[in-house]
């Protein structure tokens, strides 16, 4: 993925509107939800020991 | 947003004191005789208080270790379709009828088979597939046959399923693939069914059930606790399992999901979580007891190793469904440092 980190990968939401600590904490335990590029939703695949994420306009991410 | 109870009976237990005759009953009757506890024994137990707990979960280990002996049953699983349910659980994140992030996405074969080699690389010697859906459709069927055909040839692992309800030509189908064991949990007791789910009902999941356990396949029936239901519910659930004498209980707790009706509930109390786990293993003392979705929030680390040591006896290792779990590592080191052996695969494979 490339480009500017502008939402919650968890919300969604503007990452400059509020706090997203309970989100960051969230991200712990949860694949992300939303393109952090463009807040879409995106579709997400886990499985025992990993996890994809695919965001139509930005592509894949994954599980470290 | 459906009105639930925030569990204030429950959340009494834990201020009551005493316990020690149930706990003294329960000695001489589930572990002496292995007489499971009836629906009224079990609510006196999920009525003591905190006081007593560290007997109560020494008792279930006890029981666990004389009924089940010391093996621990490791599973992974995986969702072959997430997303985009008809039906209307109200914990679950993936029914197309609430406002969830969750999309909907279908695992192809290849990707089956890469997430059992991921399992059986934890030891685990059980991979469950599992689908987001009211029941089966002939391409769901189609999918399982492929892949059940191909993790087989490439993986030595069991494999179970968990597709919903089921016709008994598709439970006919499963045992032609080689599935063995079948997960149609209860989700709740009877009485509560109605305030968790109402595009099915509690008869329909009852009635899976019977036609596993008469298949030939493993009955995995579990639950969902801290959904709101009372003490009551709790024990009338557990003694409904204790009827349906399934192989395996899988215990989910709570983890309230965005989106969901029941998306702001709170999380159990760690206590009454794991006054739960005993008063299950009381009641179900020859059946495996597993820890599944909702433990890392609801007890964390201390906690996981308190449930190991008061009734459980199974663990899923690795992510659930949707959410993550613990690294595979953290649970295999602590089995270690339990002595508790991991469950070999049978020598039927």
């Amino acid at each position: 993925m490339s480009g500017a980190i502008t939402y919650c990968g968890h919300c969604g939401g503007p990452l400059d509107a509020g706090s997203h600590d309970a989100c960051a904490e969230r991200l712990r335990m949860e694949p992300p939800r939303f393109c952090t590029r463009c807040h879409r939703r995106m579709v997400v695949q886990v499985t025992p020991t990993s996890w994809t994420a695919q965001c139509v306009e930005h592509g894949e991410t994954s599980s470290p | 947003m459906t009105e639930v109870s925030t569990g204030s009976t429950t959340a009494d237990a834990g201020s009551t004191t005493g316990g020690a005759d149930i706990l003294a009953i329960a000695r001489e009757q589930v572990l002496e005789r292995g007489v499971p506890l009836d629906e009224s024994q079990i609510l006196e137990v999920l009525r003591t208080g905190d006081d007593v707990l560290p007997d109560l979960l020494a008792l279930a280990h006890e029981v666990r270790m004389k009924w089940c002996g010391p093996e621990v049953e490791v599973e992974g699983i995986v969702s072959i379709k997430t997303g985009g349910c008809p039906e209307d659980c109200h914990f679950c994140s993936q029914s197309g009828q609430f406002t969830s992030p969750v999309r909907s996405v279908w695992l192809n074969v290849p990707e089956l088979v890469k997430a059992a080699e991921q399992t059986a690389a934890t030891g685990a010697s059980e991979f469950c597939i599992v689908a987001a859906v009211r029941g089966p459709d002939e391409r769901l069927m189609t999918q399982m046959r492929e892949g059940v055909k191909a993790i087989k040839e490439a993986v030595d692992i069991e494999v179970a399923a968990s597709l919903g309800m089921l016709s008994q030509d598709q439970v006919d189908d499963l045992v032609d693939m080689g599935v063995h064991r079948y997960n149609h949990n209860l989700e709740a007791a009877r009485s509560y069914f109605p305030q968790v789910v109402t595009t099915h009902s509690w008869e329909e999941r009852w009635d899976t059930c019977l036609m596993v356990r008469e298949s030939g396949m493993e009955l995995c029936c579990g639950c969902l606790v801290g959904m709101g239901e009372t003490v009551e519910q709790r024990a009338e659930l557990a003694a409904q399992l204790g009827e349906l004498q399934p192989d395996e209980v899988p215990l989910n707790f709570l983890n309230p999901r965005p989106g969901t009706p029941f998306g702001d509930l709170p999380l159990m109390e760690s206590s009454e979580a794991l006054r739960t786990i005993a008063a299950f293993r009381l009641a179900l003392p020859r059946t495996i007891l597993r820890y599944a979705g909702g433990r890392e929030l609801t007890l964390g680390d201390l906690g996981t190793r308190d449930g190991l040591l008061g009734g459980i006896n199974a663990v899923i290792v690795g992510n659930y469904l949707t959410t993550l779990g613990r690294d595979p590592s953290e649970d295999l080191a602590l089995l270690a440092d339990l002595k508790m052996p991991i469950k070999a695969l049978s020598s039927s494979l």
